[in-house]
């Protein structure tokens, strides 16, 4: 752990939820499942769990059973190592695998309705579980994810700590500056109209720096997001969240 | 068949003001968006909303391409008598959808 630690990173007692930046409404929003509207998405991906795919015609279901059971604590845990892939997958690569290798019917595109609403029913069952990253099998990719954290790049030559570390709760524009964790994806994203995943939201954080972004699914994408959240660690999880 | 989720309590006082609310699942297409070639996304929204409490219409909107997708309306009214409140949402291209919801009021 001592070799990803960086000197300018916010202490754990300072870390904060984004929740927190957000208006009364919204939080009431995200708090109330009949007002959240990432609801759509987890009835659906509960529909999803159940119904039978691909060529082997199995169901998440026939193999995972009752996802409040068996996928208790697991978003907070992702991205996790992959033994057969030897890098670390992220929640919907992990659906993905699952369904090319054990349901053999063909992926779900990043971003589609299918992918979200499964990634927000398996993600919805860790709710309020504290995130927690065992970094012992993924230190080297840690440490590539801290390093682009660090590294400046786009037309404007920022880099995501020198908002989300040093500059968090000043402002950029009309809004407060958050530190950055990705507690509650996939989120139902207000300016969106709709939910998207972290991959999304940092393609977004790119695009704004002028940088270009990365495919989805790209290992840079995932070594930030397994940075992300580890330096997010003990937050609870939210998902599916509401964000402005 | 769009989902909707609605929240009314299951039991009220006779006279108590409740909150009532709904969310609706709807891309409500506004109608000035172009795509990358030019061509116009056709506008579909929901263009109206009613409740009726035990057939007495109670609340009424009607709604507009600025609205954002997935619209969530919420209201309040005067628990009266135990009954049905149902709510009707209608659009373009033949939208309807109704739901109930079932109050009872002592």
């Amino acid at each position: 752990m001592i070799t990803v630690a960086a000197a300018a990173e916010i202490p754990p007692d300072q870390r904060r939820s984004s929740y927190e930046l957000m208006s009364r409404e919204n939080r009431a929003m995200q708090d109330d499942d009949t007002a959240n509207p990432a609801t759509f998405w987890v009835l659906d991906g509960e529909a999803l769990w159940k119904q039978k795919a691909g060529a082997a015609d199995k169901a998440c279901a026939d193999c995972h059973g009752d996802a409040s059971a068996s996928m208790k604590g697991v978003a907070a845990r992702y991205p996790a190592f992959e033994p057969s892939r030897r890098r670390p997958i992220d929640l919907e690569q992990r659906i993905n695998i699952c369904r090319t290798e054990r349901q053999k019917a063909t992926p779900l595109a990043f971003e589609s309705k299918e992918l979200l609403a499964l990634t927000a029913y398996v993600a919805r069952q860790s709710r309020g579980m504290p995130i927690d990253i065992p970094a012992d099998r993924v230190i080297e990719f840690l440490d590539a994810g801290r390093s682009l954290f660090h590294r400046r790049q786009g037309q404007l030559n920022l880099s995501c700590a020198q908002c989300h570390n040093d500059n968090w709760g000043r402002s950029l524009a009309g809004n407060t500056v958050p530190q950055g964790h990705p507690t509650g994806y996939p989120v139902y994203r207000l300016e969106w109209q709709t939910l998207g995943s972290l991959q999304r939201r940092l393609r977004n954080c790119l695009v704004g720096m002028r940088a270009e972004p990365y495919e989805y699914g790209a290992p840079e994408y995932v070594a930030l997001e397994l940075y992300l959240m580890w330096r997010a660690r003990g937050l609870p999880l939210e998902s599916p969240a509401v964000r402005p | 068949m769009a989902r909707a989720l609605i929240n009314v309590p299951a039991k009220a006082k006779r006279g108590d003001v409740i909150t009532i609310k709904t969310l609706i699942s709807h891309k409500m297409e506004s109608g000035f968006r172009y795509n990358n070639l030019g061509v116009l996304y056709p506008r579909d929204i929901i263009t109206s909303f009613a409740c009726t409490y035990n057939g007495e219409e109670i609340f009424r909107a009607d709604v507009y391409p600025a609205i954002a997708a997935n619209p969530f309306i919420t209201f309040h009214t005067v628990a009266t008598e135990s009954g049905t409140l149902e709510f009707k949402w209608t659009g373009d291209n033949g939208f309807s959808q109704s739901e109930s919801m079932q109050i009872s009021v002592e």
